[in-house]
């Protein structure tokens, strides 16, 4: 995060833009969006030196319902809009957020980078286990056997993407879980998140009451399985080898080296061309 | 004053150190007054294969490769057969071989050209420690009426720290290579006498080299990129350059981010480029789709090889033309600009950055690895032309900000984080003013109109293309290819004019027809298989009834004396 400037007091509400979301109702990404808003007022982060990026899905919708910068970008693109933007503006608070399917799957391997190159910044992706916008087929993180897609009537067949692993065994230094269900706690994480100096990945279980109906549910299934954060990558890993999926928490944090571009002078142009010259 | 002009082809394996020769060659022959050429020919070799170092020499500057090769100098014979189309000789050219790397080969003795052996492996093995790359340096040197004295100065540069036997070594070979020249008869060597030497400081660059730095020029101060032949050399010289100007290169981990790294860095108010050739910019469409709708200014610059897929990768086509017209979805106004010579690189860019940035839309620059990889050396380029920054927003209080506002120029003043009262969503989704999604009719056509107008309105002066001569037959030529027509139009008498095409788009409607004015034939000139300008030209300028084609794919190149006898078979149709 960068330096606070004291700006008017803001509440969250200040944080919202006036466009109505087109999200369903009984959508988990309502309570994202709070979350979002919630940390930023608490964080009293000036609007102007905010940006929220995303990709395409119901989720990535999120910037404009935001009253700070934003980019609604390409599925799955969100990520390098991101950490462009966080590399040119190192001064500028971003966050990132999108779907399951605009992270892990067409973007999953910006996601790997991401995590090595540990840019400071925070990456909140809301994980309904289906891509919602384009009306309910599978996406990496649904189970094999789940058979509502016309697209994949057998059930989608291979094992789910399993995000935390990943963002550990990729080099993330930050990595969380948190339900929208539980906006208190997930304000808590973005906060801390945001704060963190280098690349935070927060998985928000957010159900897609639509397509997904069965996640209404999910709200007694999650429990505080990540309550105590790890400092040891190793560890952290082995503690998802029993983890349920539902566990929520800070899994790991550690403060790690961030990517550094070279390093850089500032001479001038004219100074450039000398090279050239017999 | 007379004008001497010389092409000479030093060809060898990997091991031989062609490539050295020619780039030591080439400095002597700068600093003795000498402008010069030298394109690079690779085999699909990783390391080592064949290489050939194509040169030109010329009293007057030059940036043309010419028809064909005054003197060959074969140092083995190494798959000579693989590109011995590349290397057109006469009957009155000079072959010069090593009789220990076997007989002429069928390939080049069919030109009938004079074959003189040097005794290369000879010499090596006359003293310990000899290289046959210093001694062919030697004589190769003699062609162009260089000493030992000229080379010598430049051994140091180029053996770096080997120490002082390694130099002393070099020196020892490039004189029994000159002694070799020397024993041979007068009458064995073109007539080359030495140019006068030039008062005002001339440059060496390569085109690739001039690209980078008309991204800095034109401002750009960070770089997103994914590594790919032939355009790697313009991201290797940007990387420390940038830092110089405190800037940034980042290395990213593929097209797919590194074009979306600079719609994020240019969204955040810095001027952004990549470079990349044809398989990379085919990833990079979505990205530069999302720059045009969400009005987010990039540069991309494709060094095209041969195509489609991968291609041949170290050969030069320009056949990426019409997917850097055609290729975005959707209807994406932006801005395609093409290089005409190596030197041009820089003002090109430069004002392809500049572009982007007043028109607020991605812009692409067309290269090739005809030019790219090439060096040159030339008199100091001049600068890409003014061009207005990007235009940023200073909003009021009380008036909502509307990023997307539909404004006589179509240019909308731009906010970037940081200025508050700015906040908005860019967005690639269509939307009205203010940048929110819509689905309307009105806001749709409105928003394309703006994006449209924004490049009617772009002021492209006398940058939108090279002109020369007023001759009946207008000769239009796409990028590298600008050179040799420009020497085929001199050839040709005054029968015919230049057009070397720069701004592809916008298209330039207005200028087209005052250079055209008079023109009663047409010629389009252009290295790819399908004449994909020929289509474009034709299906949106109004040609002269008359319209001929010369295309073809590469990597042969199309050389002066093949257009100039397009130009005179259209003299001849009535
Ligand atoms: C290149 C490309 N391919 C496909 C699509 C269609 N598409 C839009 S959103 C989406 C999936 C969204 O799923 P997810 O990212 O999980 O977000 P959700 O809608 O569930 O929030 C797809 C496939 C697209 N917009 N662009
Ligand atoms: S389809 Fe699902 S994810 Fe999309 S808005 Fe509706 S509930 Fe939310």
């Amino acid at each position: 995060m960068n330096e606070v400037t004291p700006t008017p007091e803001l509440e969250a509400f200040d944080y919202k833009s006036d466009v109505n979301p087109v999200w369903c109702p009984g959508c988990g990404d309502y309570a994202v969006l709070s979350a979002i808003t919630k940390a930023l007022a608490e964080l009293r982060l000036a609007r102007e030196n905010v940006a929220v990026i995303s990709g395409i899905g119901c989720s990535s919708r999120i910037p404009a319902y935001t009253s700070v910068y934003g980019f609604h970008g390409i599925h799955g693109r969100a990520l390098p809009i991101a950490q462009g933007l966080k590399l040119a503006r190192p001064d500028v608070t971003v966050l990132c957020a999108g779907g399951d399917g605009d992270g892990f799957s067409i973007g999953g391997n910006h996601f790997m980078h991401a995590c090595r190159r540990n840019i400071d910044l925070t990456y909140i992706v809301m994980d309904n286990t289906v891509y919602g916008m384009t009306k309910g087929q599978a996406s990496p993180t649904t189970e094999a056997d789940w058979r509502e897609s016309k697209l994949t009537p057998e059930g989608p067949g291979v094992p789910p993407f399993q995000p935390l692993d990943i963002a550990l065994a990729a080099g993330a230094s930050h990595v969380v879980r948190a339900f929208s269900g539980r906006v208190q706690m997930l304000t808590k994480y973005i906060v801390e998140a945001i704060q963190h100096p280098g690349f935070s990945f927060i998985q928000v279980i957010s159900p897609c009451v639509t397509y997904r109906p069965e996640m209404r549910a999910l709200k007694t299934r999650v429990h505080d399985g990540f309550a105590e954060t790890s400092t040891n990558r190793l560890e952290a890993r082995r503690r998802l080898l029993d983890d349920d999926g539902y566990s929520l928490g800070v899994l790991f944090k550690s403060v790690e080296p961030s990517y550094k571009p070279c390093a850089t002078s500032d001479e001038a142009v004219a100074d450039l061309e000398r090279q050239f010259v017999l | 004053m007379t004008e001497h002009l010389l092409s000479l082809a030093l060809t060898g394996s990997g091991g031989a150190g062609v490539m050295t020769v020619g780039q030591i060659l080439l400095d002597a022959a700068a600093h003795a007054g000498w402008y010069g050429l030298m394109r690079r020919s690779l085999g699909p070799q990783i390391r080592g294969g064949e290489s050939a170092a194509l040169m030109r020499f010329g009293s007057r500057p030059i940036l043309s490769h010419g028809d064909t090769f005054d003197v060959l100098f074969a140092f083995d014979w190494g798959n000579i057969t693989r590109f011995a189309a590349e290397l057109p000789l006469r009957s009155d050219s000079v072959v010069l071989y090593d009789p220990d790397a076997g007989e002429v080969p069928e390939v080049i003795a069919r030109s009938n050209a004079r074959c003189v052996a040097v005794p290369l492996t000879a010499t090596v093995k006359s003293e310990p420690g000899l290289r046959a790359n210093m001694i062919g340096l030697g004589l190769a040197a003699h062609i162009l009426r260089l000493t030992p004295a000229d080379l010598q100065p430049l051994l140091a540069d180029f053996l770096g720290d080997k120490g002082e036997e390694a130099l002393a070594l070099s020196l020892r070979g490039i004189e029994l290579g000159a002694g070799l020249a020397d024993a041979l008869p007068a009458s064995t060597w073109p007539v080359c006498p030495r140019p006068a030497k030039s008062e005002k400081p001339r440059w060496s660059i390569t085109g690739n080299e001039a690209a980078g730095l008309g991204a800095v020029k034109g401002g750009v101060r960070f770089v997103a990129a994914y590594p790919i032949t032939p355009s790697t050399e313009i991201l290797e010289w940007l990387a420390p350059n940038l830092a110089r100007l405190g800037g940034q290169l980042v290395q990213a981990e593929d097209e797919l981010a590194s074009i979306n790294m600079l719609v994020g860095a240019s969204y955040g108010g810095v001027p952004s480029l990549t470079a990349t050739s044809g398989p990379g910019l085919s990833l990079m469409i979505e990205g530069l789709g999302m720059s045009v709708g969400a009005e987010i200014p990039v540069t991309v610059i494709d060094v095209q090889r041969g195509g489609p897929s991968t291609g041949i990768p170290t050969k030069s086509e320009q056949s990426d033309f019409n997917i850097a017209v055609y290729g975005l979805h959707g209807d994406a106004p932006h801005i395609v600009v093409a290089a005409t010579s190596i030197p041009d690189c820089m003002p090109t860019v430069q004002w392809a950055v500049s572009a982007a940035e007043a028109a607020q839309c991605p812009a692409i620059v067309l290269s090739d690895q005809n030019m790219g990889q090439s060096r040159a050396i030339i008199d100091p380029p001049a600068e890409g032309g003014p061009v207005a920054a990007r235009r940023l927003a200073a909003p009021e209080d009380g008036t909502p900000y509307l990023r997307y506002a539909l404004t006589n120029d179509g240019v909308s003043p731009m906010a970037v984080p940081g200025i508050a009262g700015g906040e908005y969503t860019a967005d690639g989704l269509a939307h009205n003013e203010r940048g929110t999604p819509s689905t309307q009719a009105a806001d749709h056509q409105s928003q394309l109109d703006k994006r449209q107008r924004k490049l009617e309105t772009l002021d492209c002066a006398n940058f939108w293309a090279e002109l020369e001569g007023d001759g009946p037959i207008a000769v239009i030529a796409l990028g590298s290819l600008t050179e040799p027509a420009r020497e085929a139009v001199r050839a040709a008498n005054g029968a015919a004019r230049l057009i070397g095409l720069r701004v592809v788009l916008p298209l330039q409607a207005e200028a087209m027809a005052k250079a055209l004015a008079g023109a009663t034939k047409v010629l389009v000139v252009e290295q790819n298989h399908s004449a994909q300008f020929h289509h474009f030209l034709r299906g949106h300028y109004d040609l002269p009834p008359v319209v001929d084609s010369l295309h073809r794919a590469g990597p042969l190149p199309l050389r002066p004396l093949e257009i100039l006898a397009a130009i005179n078979a259209l003299k001849g149709d009535a």
